[in-house]
């Protein structure tokens, strides 16, 4: 028993820190990106935005979640009361569990596991069960048809995220994150992989739920979507889910395609900046492009948005992994 | 040791119970809800031997996708609870018996190996020591090296049932109106707008 103890007792106790350092970062990242987008988007509207709480606002997600913290939990009398506090819950447990396997430096990584592209990828699929459940269970028909059309449009770009996603191990050989940074790429690679940022960068917008795809909670149309009948705490935990898995897509965004905490365009000057800072740096440069075309894009209509999913994306996309495939035999260039 | 047998347990027992309340669950959202629970927990068991490509494919395909569908379908039907209790009895000698075949096949299968120990000779081994190559690695060489074939018939047979199922569902409904992308970006100005010149008193 003692010998067990040695054992794991000491490696459990690290892991626990190590996960608490992580959850506090993220939720820490969630709380001013909530605060920049609110700043960025005043920004672009010449307005001042958050400035009262604390220097320059700095203090308003505090007050926020203060506010949330304090307000009282409405459950509706027709909903059905498990699965309606168990949707919250799943949303934010698995926004969470997603950064295990995301490598912040060189070796900074909690969980280096052989398939850690496919964990990233299994754990996004799964999110779409948090909107479900909590449109069902909240027994009103606006969170009801919210929660359809989140699970239709999650559902249609995963499939050209994971064709994307292809694209991309089969120029590093690797489903192992670390493998995915590390392994170096040709120009030209690199040129080919561009247009499939781009498509990455529309896909994980839906993926998200972010405007201009933000139809699952589309105000103008179904009030509030799924989050209709949710107050205080349920709310918040949507809310933070929804940021962090932003702020985990932008992640997934710079290791795939940006080079994660490598210094950019490969500049061997800048290597003596830490690889977080860069790490961090590109992630915050994705959020900002999630903020930007919030402001900039009116919400697509939802035909269009299937439309652009299945007939543009996903032949685009298929077609391009049949491209680089052929161009890395033809070239010799498999790894 | 101690600690992968604990995890086997938690695993396998919860697998077990979600499994029993998908049979028993009153309501059909439930029965998909806890099937989820037992895919997941099926996978976490993959993980335990070692199989984390399989694992993880089981979560992306069958919870990621498959359950998703089975989840929108139950939600959407109108289901009265009571007339679903009502005719349940009838197939429970049909259920009995796919049930007993299965559990005498799992118990041949088991046989098998206990008893006629050649018979796991029989067994495709990954072409490479799986020590060398990580499984995701020996599960490609065997799929798409070794067994390319029936691989491909595999998928071509996949191919056949979806065309066959799109052709059997879709019908084509008159008086609809499509919007034609192309058809919008090729209208010009000229094509819809007409400008004329109206001298005031004389408009209509």
């Amino acid at each position: 028993m003692l010998e067990l103890w040695t054992t794991y007792g000491i490696w459990t106790a690290m892991t626990l820190m190590y996960i608490g350092i992580i959850v506090g970062c993220v939720l820490t990242a969630v709380a001013y990106l909530t605060y920049a987008e609110r700043k960025v988007m005043s920004a672009m509207q010449r307005r001042q935005g958050p400035m009262t709480v604390g220097p320059f606002g700095l203090l308003q997600p505090i007050a926020d979640g203060i506010k949330l913290f304090s307000k009282e939990t409405i459950i509706p009398s027709q909903a059905n009361k498990i699965v309606f506090l168990l949707a919250p819950m799943l949303l934010f447990a698995l926004a969470l569990m997603a950064w295990a396997v995301i490598p912040f430096d060189k070796g900074w990584v909690l969980a280096n596991i052989n398939v850690g592209i496919l964990y990233l990828v299994a754990i996004s699929s799964m999110m779409v069960y948090g909107v479900i459940m909590a449109g069902w269970a909240s027994n009103s028909q606006y969170a009801f048809l919210g929660a359809l059309r989140s699970a239709a449009q999650m559902v249609s770009y995963e499939v050209s995220m994971g064709l994307i996603i292809v694209c991309v191990v089969l120029v590093t050989g690797s489903l192992n994150l670390q493998d995915i940074v590390e392994v170096h790429r040709p120009i030209w690679v690199q040129i080919m992989l561009l247009p499939m940022l781009v498509v990455f960068l529309i896909s994980i917008l839906a993926e998200t739920n972010r405007a201009p795809f933000d139809l699952p909670e589309g105000e103008s149309e179904i009030t509030g979507g799924y989050m209709v009948e949710y107050s205080a705490m349920a709310f918040a935990l949507f809310f933070l889910g929804e940021y962090s898995a932003m702020i985990m897509m932008s992640a997934m965004t710079t290791i795939l395609f940006l080079g994660g905490w490598l210094p950019p365009f490969g500049i061997e000057a800048l290597a003596f900046v830490p690889g977080i800072i860069w790490f961090a740096l590109k992630t915050a440069g994705v959020l900002f492009f999630f903020i930007w075309s919030r402001a900039t894009l009116p919400r697509f209509r939802y035909d269009q948005l299937m439309r652009l999913g299945w007939k543009i994306f996903l032949p685009l996309t298929l077609g391009w992994v049949v491209l680089v495939s052929g161009m890395l035999i033809t070239f010799d260039a498999l790894p | 040791m101690v600690v992968q047998a604990l995890a086997f347990y938690l695993f396998a027992s919860i697998l077990v119970l979600s499994a029993f309340f998908v049979i028993t669950a009153r309501n059909p959202v439930h029965s998909v809800l806890f099937l989820i629970l037992s895919f997941f927990n099926a996978a976490g068991l993959f993980v335990l031997l070692g199989a984390e490509f399989i694992a993880l494919t089981l979560v992306i395909v069958y919870v990621g996708a498959v359950a998703v569908l089975f989840l929108f379908v139950v939600m959407m039907l109108d289901i009265s609870f009571a007339d679903l209790r009502k005719g349940a009895m009838q197939y429970v000698p049909m259920g009995l018996v796919i049930g007993a075949i299965i559990l005498t096949e799992l118990v041949m299968l088991f046989g098998a190996w206990q008893f006629a120990p050649g018979a796991g000779q029989n067994l495709a081994v990954p072409v490479v020591e799986l020590v060398d190559v990580t499984n995701t690695e020996a599960l490609g060489q065997v799929l798409y090296t070794n067994y390319v074939l029936a691989f491909q018939v595999a998928g071509l047979i996949l191919f056949i049932a979806m065309i066959g199922a799109i052709v059997l569902t879709h019908r084509r409904r008159p008086g609809i109106r499509r919007q034609v992308v192309s058809k919008q970006q090729a209208v010009r100005g000229e094509d819809v707008i007409e400008i004329r010149k109206v001298t005031t008193g004389t408009g209509a």
